[in-house]
């Protein structure tokens, strides 16, 4: 798709112009074409073949039509993959990421600028750090000895091996963490756009704080929310060495999100195609999910 | 916003400051939460028995960062890691820079569903690829390479990359090149000598995002490398608990904060403008 953009030429002349034109494009298009668009085309073969590392399929590969798909979705390992996803998203992306973000950037507005200063570099600390580093992060602070049960014991709570109890908040709790800046920084930066004088306006007619924002300040950002979500819910969709590193998708497979899923089809057990399969179906979660998203942007401002 | 809103106005200086209050409590609040986790690393990495909670050092060492600054720990992974990163980075940031100039600078018919395709790859979970990418590279014989992983990495980040350099290529004013143009400087010409030295600070936002993102990718190398001498910083910490047999803590965080520093250094560089380019590319701008 991408490599006839760009040698497309216009229906009228100049045929060489546009050529010449669009060639620094080459080197780009080259590359996605190979890289990415070549593993996703050949995704859609390989998820109808018995492809595997080892065993039947490893030596010849059959086509097997839609056996990979229907497996898929007759599998309750499968569906427990992806309520866990669902979960995981809900919880710390579009729950937590979206509103302690939010939260984060409405109340730097208000806050002492040395405040608002070192929470933001402690926030954005958190969110630039390395995956793995995080992930170890959170499993010492979650963990039996950890810091987490300390604190609970001093306040004469019960502790918990986190991981163990809580498995799916526990990752979820830990990418609320590392995520947050991201949304903050989108936030604040819509938010310092917009004009104090509309908000002064509705607060000398009376509006409460709630009532401002849900009417006037929300309504105005309401696609960098939009674009926010889409982004937020798109990244974790596809987190993978956060709970590969915190619990492996353990245990049993109570934190076995559809990427761990696909990760464990594939390798440990070296099934290639079906692997492949659960690939498409998470791909095509997240294109439904983009798809929603921008069809609740307003009309004139759909891309 | 605050919950304090209702007294009438003769209240309106107190009830600022009363807002003000409860802001700066709640955040000191939040700032305090999160930097638990982040104490744990800085001082298990300075404590001679670290342990999974967060204890002060009471008598700080550098033995962690001893025992772990040697060439098959520290140096080999973080040596990798930056070939792997630099490289990666490389690509992308010399494509983008090229796919950007006539992006931003002529109109085609085939301009909007070309945008349309990469902010679409913007959002691919590139996690659903790998699988696929995988086997791929096995058929072409590019598993374990280092220049495989290398531009497969280069690859993920070029639509982010793309989009990210035509939004500041956009802002650079198009006056100066139509009079290099019409002293018939070439395309290449304008590219490098007039547009890429204007929008210096946009290249070094990607340029640095961009780095940044590739040090943190744990998937990709775990994937598609596997001899232990290319894994790197990402990957050698994931097994460093298997290759000491009982996990050091204070060796893992003394070597959690070196893999860590060359990107928190690099965005302390940037400091705001990452944050202000990565939000104007949140605002899809077509």
């Amino acid at each position: 798709m991408t490599a006839t953009t760009a040698a497309q030429a216009p229906a009228k002349p100049d045929l060489r112009r546009t050529a010449t034109r669009g060639l620094p494009l080459a080197p780009a298009v080259v590359l996605l074409v190979l890289f990415l668009a070549g593993p996703i085309v050949y995704a859609v073969y390989l998820a109808f073949t018995n492809r595997a590392l080892r065993g039947e399929g490893a030596d010849t590969t059959d086509f097997v039509g839609l056996a990979n798909f229907t497996d898929a979705l007759s599998n309750p390992e499968f569906w427990n993959s992806v309520v866990l996803t669902l979960v995981f998203t809900i919880v710390s992306a579009i729950i937590g990421q979206n509103i302690l973000g939010m939260v984060l950037a409405l109340l730097m507005r208000r806050a002492a600028k040395i405040v608002a200063g070192i929470t933001g570099a402690i926030v954005v600390c958190a969110w630039i750090l390395p995956e793995v580093v995080a992930a170890y992060l959170w499993t010492t602070f979650l963990g039996d000895e950890g810091s987490l049960n300390r604190i609970l014991g001093t306040l004469g709570l019960p502790d918990q091996n986190w991981l163990f109890a809580l498995p799916i908040l526990a990752v979820s709790f830990a990418n609320i963490w590392r995520g947050a800046a991201f949304t903050m920084l989108m936030y604040t930066a819509a938010l310092s756009e917009v004009s104090t004088d509309v908000v002064e306006a509705a607060q000398i007619d009376g509006a409460g704080a709630v009532r401002r924002f849900v009417s006037i300040t929300v309504p105005i950002i309401r696609r960098t929310i939009m674009t926010n979500l889409m982004l937020i819910t798109l990244q974790t969709l596809s987190v993978f060495g956060l709970i590969f590193i915190m619990t492996g998708g353990g245990p049993g497979t109570s934190s076995q999100t559809l990427p761990l899923y696909m990760y464990e089809q594939a390798f440990s057990f070296g099934q290639l195609g079906y692997g492949t399969a659960v690939a498409l179906l998470l791909l095509l979660i997240g294109a439904l999910a983009s798809i929603a998203y921008l069809r609740m942007l307003p009309r004139e401002e759909k891309m | 916003m605050s919950a304090v809103a209702t007294a009438p106005a003769s209240g309106r200086p107190t009830r600022a400051r009363v807002a003000d209050g409860i802001s700066n409590t709640l955040l000191v609040l939040i700032a305090a939460l999160f930097s638990v986790p982040l104490l744990w690393v800085i001082f298990a990495s300075i404590h001679p028995d670290a342990t999974l909670a967060v204890q002060f050092p009471t008598s700080p060492t550098l033995g962690n960062y001893d025992a772990v600054l040697n060439e098959e720990t520290t140096y080999r992974p973080m040596w990798n890691s930056l070939v792997l990163c630099g490289g990666g980075t490389l690509i992308t940031v010399v494509c983008s820079a090229l796919a950007a100039y006539p992006l931003s600078r002529y109109s085609s018919r085939a301009k909007r569903p070309f945008l349309l395709t990469i902010i679409f790859a913007t959002g691919l979970p590139i996690t659903a690829v790998m699988i696929p990418v995988y086997a791929m590279f096995v058929q072409v014989n590019l598993v374990d390479s280092m220049l495989g992983a290398t531009v497969f990495l280069g690859t993920s980040a070029l639509p982010y990359g793309i989009f990210l350099t035509k939004n500041f290529m956009d802002g650079v004013p198009k006056e100066l090149e139509e009079s290099a143009w019409t002293e018939g400087a070439t395309m290449m010409q304008t590219l490098r000598k007039i547009v890429l030295p204007l929008m210096r600070p946009g290249t070094a936002v990607v340029t640095i995002f961009t780095f940044v993102q590739m040090w943190g990718n744990f998937f990709v190398p775990f994937m598609l490398l596997l001899s232990p001498e290319k894994l790197p910083a990402a990957v050698s910490l994931y097994t460093f608990s298997s290759q000491y047999g009982q996990v050091a803590y204070g060796q893992l965080a003394a070597f959690s904060i070196l893999y860590s520093l060359p990107v928190v250094v690099l965005y302390l560089l940037l400091g705001r403008r990452l944050g202000a380019g990565f939000a104007m590319a949140g605002g899809v701008k077509g």
